[in-house]
């Protein structure tokens, strides 16, 4: 936060080159997105702070046109495929119909502003947007 | 009496646990009442987005500064099935929006023939594509319906029922398998529900009890709260080789007049989805067909079906019914 910006998750580090991390279990490589205290695949105790790749694969998605009030609409929404691990995350910089949105295709992080709040620190999301 | 919520599970949930109490011996007759006021209800997840803080705060399990729904993919129902069909699409293939909606279109059909469906009226295939989008591929005729609905099913002990007159004893039907199972931790499945392996676990499971197999199933009524949902299903009951449930469903198979009727009901997404009454209702629907007593809707000659339901959390219930030999 000392550069006057937050991410939305704590899990997107923010900084030159923007990533994902993850919480992966010592003992079996599982990956967390939230803090354990205990790995729900083996019980194992330990765990450390992995990076995600930026790049992947675009597994599933849906566009939603229907949603609670105040999220606005149409979005896409999706799971990328980061090297093995699933990450849930929004498609976004595309046109959110399935002409543009398509099973399988390449993805890369990206980031976006979300505004500033009273105090002057600027909150930054992050989706994936198609990568050619 | 016992008061259980399993989410969309509940009724499966109920009538197992008094299944349980007669095995267990503590009782030889139970009541299970799958009860639900849906109408309404609107989305039942994701709530409405307030204006964001006047200061970005972190907060929750991912230190959240505001809200995610919306902004890391989607929580509501439409949106995670719809996710859960197209995932099983990019592994197989073969999916397409008109796939999904013709499953729907199956499910409509079939309710035309069923007087207790909350639509009995056919929908053709540019119905509904052309319906109000909700979340693609799933138009509003493609979602469960939502509406207020009960169902309740009585289970005896075999010593019980031997008490009764020769009419129960003729309409009485058995419960050959009845499996409640939980979904192991597997890659992804905090990401997006995973109701795949459960649903496999728990067939087996009831295939494995009851000592039949999909083929010998003359009707089946599975959990298509989306039609996306359905397609996966029929490959994770066993009803279609893995990868092929595209192939199975093409094929004419899950229609009423096809080797696996599935949904003969209307299903979820035509005879409705009152949530805790739904894995009773499935029930009555099977145990109704065992009986010869479906009406116009009649799967002639059924003597096994299976009723299975999801609940998101997740809870899988299965459970395989057969014709009394009385
Ligand atoms: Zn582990």
């Amino acid at each position: 936060m000392g550069d006057g910006t937050v991410p939305l998750v704590d899990y997107l580090v923010l900084g030159d080159t923007p990533h994902l991390e993850v919480a992966e279990c010592v003992a079996c490589g599982a990956h967390y997105f939230d803090r354990r205290n205990a790995c729900a695949a083996c019980s194992g105790t330990e765990f450390t702070t992995v990076a995600l790749p930026a790049e992947g694969e675009l597994k599933t998605f849906t566009i939603v046109a229907f949603a609670a009030p105040g999220v606005p609409v149409p979005f896409v929404a999706g799971v990328v495929d980061l090297g093995g691990t699933s990450v849930r995350a929004n498609v976004i910089n595309v046109e959110p119909d399935a002409d543009h949105v398509t099973l399988g295709m390449k993805v890369r992080l990206a980031t976006y502003s979300m505004g500033t709040d009273e105090a002057g620190t600027e909150a930054v999301g992050f989706g994936f947007e198609p990568l050619s | 009496m016992f008061n259980v919520a399993n989410a969309c599970a509940t009724g499966a949930t109920a009538l197992r646990t008094a299944i349980m109490a007669i095995r267990a011996g503590e009782c030889d007759t139970g009541l299970a009442v799958g009860v639900e006021k849906l109408s309404g209800a609107g989305l039942l997840a994701g709530g409405s987005r307030k204006e964001d803080a006047a200061n970005w705060t972190p907060s929750g399990r991912y230190g959240a500064i505001a809200a995610i729904d919306g902004r890391v993919g989607t929580e509501t129902m439409p949106g995670v099935f719809a996710q859960i069909g197209m995932e099983y699409g990019h592994r197989y293939g073969g999916t397409s929006f008109e796939l999904f909606a013709r499953i729907s279109e199956k499910n409509h059909a079939h309710s035309t023939l069923n007087p207790l469906a909350a639509y009995s009226k056919r929908f053709t295939l540019e119905e509904i594509m052309g319906d109000l989008m909700i979340a693609y591929p799933n138009t509003r005729p493609m979602c469960s319906a939502n509406c207020d609905g009960a169902a309740a099913a009585v289970v005896v002990s075999g010593a019980k029922l031997k008490t009764l007159s020769l009419e129960q004893q003729r309409r009485a039907v058995k419960v050959s398998a009845s499996v409640l199972t939980s979904d192991p931790w597997e890659e992804g499945c905090q990401v997006l529900p995973n109701v795949n392996t459960l649903t496999r676990n728990a067939a087996s499971q009831a295939y494995e009890l009851a000592g039949v197999g999909p083929e010998d199933l003359d009707l089946v009524e599975l959990h298509d709260c989306f039609a996306t949902a359905e397609l996966v299903h029929y490959d994770n009951l066993g009803l279609c080789p893995e990868g092929g449930a595209v192939d199975f469903f093409q094929s004419g198979a899950t229609w009423r007049d096809g080797s696996t009727p599935v949904n003969v009901s209307g299903g979820l997404e035509s005879k409705g989805h009152p949530i805790a009454a739904t894995g009773i209702a499935n029930i009555w629907e099977v145990a109704t067909h065992l009986r010869g007593e479906a009406g116009d809707r009649q799967i002639e000659g059924a003597t096994v079906g299976l009723a299975h339901v999801i609940g998101l959390g997740s809870a899988c219930g299965v459970h395989i019914l057969e014709r009394s030999a009385a």
